[in-house]
């Protein structure tokens, strides 16, 4: 009875286990299987480097390279502007703050990544865009940079906690020996505390890319939606994102242009596991840094 | 010839008393062993020297140090004290660098950029604590691919490279084996010719091998001090007597 018992608990646990990695197999098999029956119409190498997308037209053409590029464009503003401001914010609640205000900030950062990502998208609508308008004088301030500066905030939360973290686990010993050296605060923060930390810091930007790549409300808001090749931050974008939450309800079931959207989704899943299996890689080795401190 | 002054040192970790009211002396080129059961107060005193106290934030100093007569709390500028009085920790503890870049850092940090200078720097660092032949060939490769031993004389090059006066060993051996150990404590006898050396240790026989003087703390107060040879043969302090022999501590 004992025994059965033990079994069912282990089996039941086990299943919770697999269950997530279950999972993650099941959506990638249902996005190969709606898909790729997109490439029994369209040539992949046309698909993803194709210029054009117009999937409604006659005949219809699914170049994605224009919203790749829009999503290139979207992140790489956004991080940007999030890393220095997040590395700076991370070395000043670790290493220099005061107690009573490290708290303070700490919970005001971690609100920031409790903010809906559509208050955010209100935000980017009412006041960035018109003032990015009247600065650069633009036609629109819905550009890929509005949706840079938005989206940056939105990985800020990210990026801040996991680059504390890597620097509060440099050992303490480093700094203090940089000290003893004849260092000032500031050089052995620059010299030692952060080159130690250097993966954690590269984990951070992979995770903060990976938040900033999956973001769809906020910049399907405030972008501009244009689905054309962009050649600045200042012009609208359409992000791949952006592109299956816009089309999907009117995407016909089972036609190319609902198929294709899947695809998109397969090119997603891709660049996030990627990314994801970098900062894995950074976050390993930054733990095993914080074991040799023992 | 005196080099370091101390007067009425007192030291406070929030209400706990680490020294005091500590008044002592140090000669100039003389190695002195600094012994004493655990919570004596003896790194307490040896962070002091070059106010790497000071990062302690609940840590609170009373008192006068001087060095060649000049206060380290008021007329020596805190970056040149802390060139000036070199410490080597406990544990060997090089920076996330390469070996050669380990022992350039202090001088890097000065603004020395020199490529041939360094080099030099690096190598008469090296040759001083004895290291030289052993990592001559890998100067470029990681720090932390020496053993402890080798690492421990790392941090004696490395401070060394500093140009200091004084140097200040905080249990340096004590998570080396007898033979690093030995050698560390070669390359100090050797170092005698030109600086000033106060060594903290756990190890009695230790202060009895190289300090030509030693000081017994206990309890946050200055036992005795005076020739090592008398101290270990006939101490005037009967706590001094007890604590060498092994009764306690």
């Amino acid at each position: 009875m004992k025994n059965l018992f033990e079994f069912i608990v282990e089996k039941a646990i086990f299943l919770s286990g697999a269950a997530s990695i279950i999972f993650v197999v099941l959506i990638f098999i249902f996005l190969l299987k709606e898909g790729l029956a997109l490439f029994g119409e369209v040539n992949f190498f046309a698909f993803l480097f194709g210029q054009n997308w117009y999937p409604i037209s006659d005949p219809p053409q699914f170049g994605i390279l224009p919203l790749i590029m829009g999503s290139v464009f979207v992140t790489f503003g956004a991080i940007v502007i999030a890393v220095p401001l997040g590395l700076a914010a991370a070395i000043y609640i670790s290493e220099v703050a005061p107690h009573s205000i490290r708290g303070f900030l700490k919970s005001g950062i971690e609100l920031l990544a409790a903010i809906p990502s559509i208050v955010l998208g209100f935000i980017g609508i009412i006041f960035l865009a018109p003032l990015l308008k009247n600065i650069f004088h633009l036609g629109s301030g819905l550009t890929a940079l509005a949706g840079s500066i938005m989206l940056a905030f939105m990985a800020l939360p990210t990026i801040v906690s996991i680059i504390e973290d890597a620097i509060v686990s440099v050992p303490r010993s480093y700094k203090e020996g940089a000290l003893a050296l004849g260092a000032t605060h500031w050089q052995a923060i620059y010299r030692v505390t952060i080159p130690a930390a250097a993966s954690g810091i590269l984990a951070a930007v992979m995770l903060g890319i990976g938040r900033v790549v999956g973001e769809t409300m906020a910049v399907l808001m405030i972008t501009g939606n244009a689905a054309i090749m962009p050649t600045s931050l200042l012009q609208p974008v359409r992000t791949l994102t952006a592109t299956v939450a816009a089309e999907m309800g009117e995407a016909v079931s089972g036609s190319s242009h609902y198929y294709s959207l899947f695809a998109i989704g397969i090119v997603l899943f891709i660049i996030s596991f990627i990314i994801n299996i970098f900062a894995d890689i950074f976050l390993h080795r930054s733990k095993a840094m914080k074991r040799r401190k023992k | 010839m005196v080099k370091i002054t101390v007067a009425g040192l007192s030291i406070w970790y929030d209400e706990q008393t680490a020294i005091k009211n500590l008044s002592l002396q140090v000669s100039e080129k003389e190695i002195l062993g600094i012994i004493g059961p655990s919570n004596s107060g003896k790194t307490s005193f040896l962070r002091t020297l070059n106010r790497l106290n000071e990062l302690t934030s609940n840590c609170k100093t009373e008192g006068e140090i001087q060095l060649d007569g000049k206060s380290i709390f008021k007329e020596i500028d805190l970056l040149s004290l802390r060139k000036l009085v070199g410490i080597v920790f406990a544990l060997p503890l090089p920076l996330p660098l390469s070996i050669y870049d380990n022992i350039a850092y202090g001088p890097r940090l000065r603004g020395e950029k020199n490529k041939s200078k360094l080099d030099g720097i690096v190598e008469k660092s090296l040759k001083a604590s004895y290291l030289f032949d052993e990592v001559k060939d890998r100067l470029n490769t990681s720090a932390f691919n020496l053993s402890g031993g080798q690492q421990q004389r790392l941090c004696i090059s490395r401070t060394l490279a500093n140009e200091p006066e004084i140097i200040l060993y905080d249990e340096p051996c004590s998570g080396l084996d007898p033979i690093s150990t030995a050698k560390v404590e070669e390359a100090m006898r050797d170092l005698k010719k030109n600086y000033t050396q106060i060594l903290v240790t756990n190890n009695t026989k230790q202060a009895a091998r190289v300090a030509d003087r030693t000081a017994f703390f206990l309890m946050g107060e200055l036992v005795e001090i005076g020739d090592t040879t008398k101290m270990f043969t006939s101490p005037s302090d009967k706590r001094t007597d007890d604590y060498i022999a092994g009764r306690f501590g």
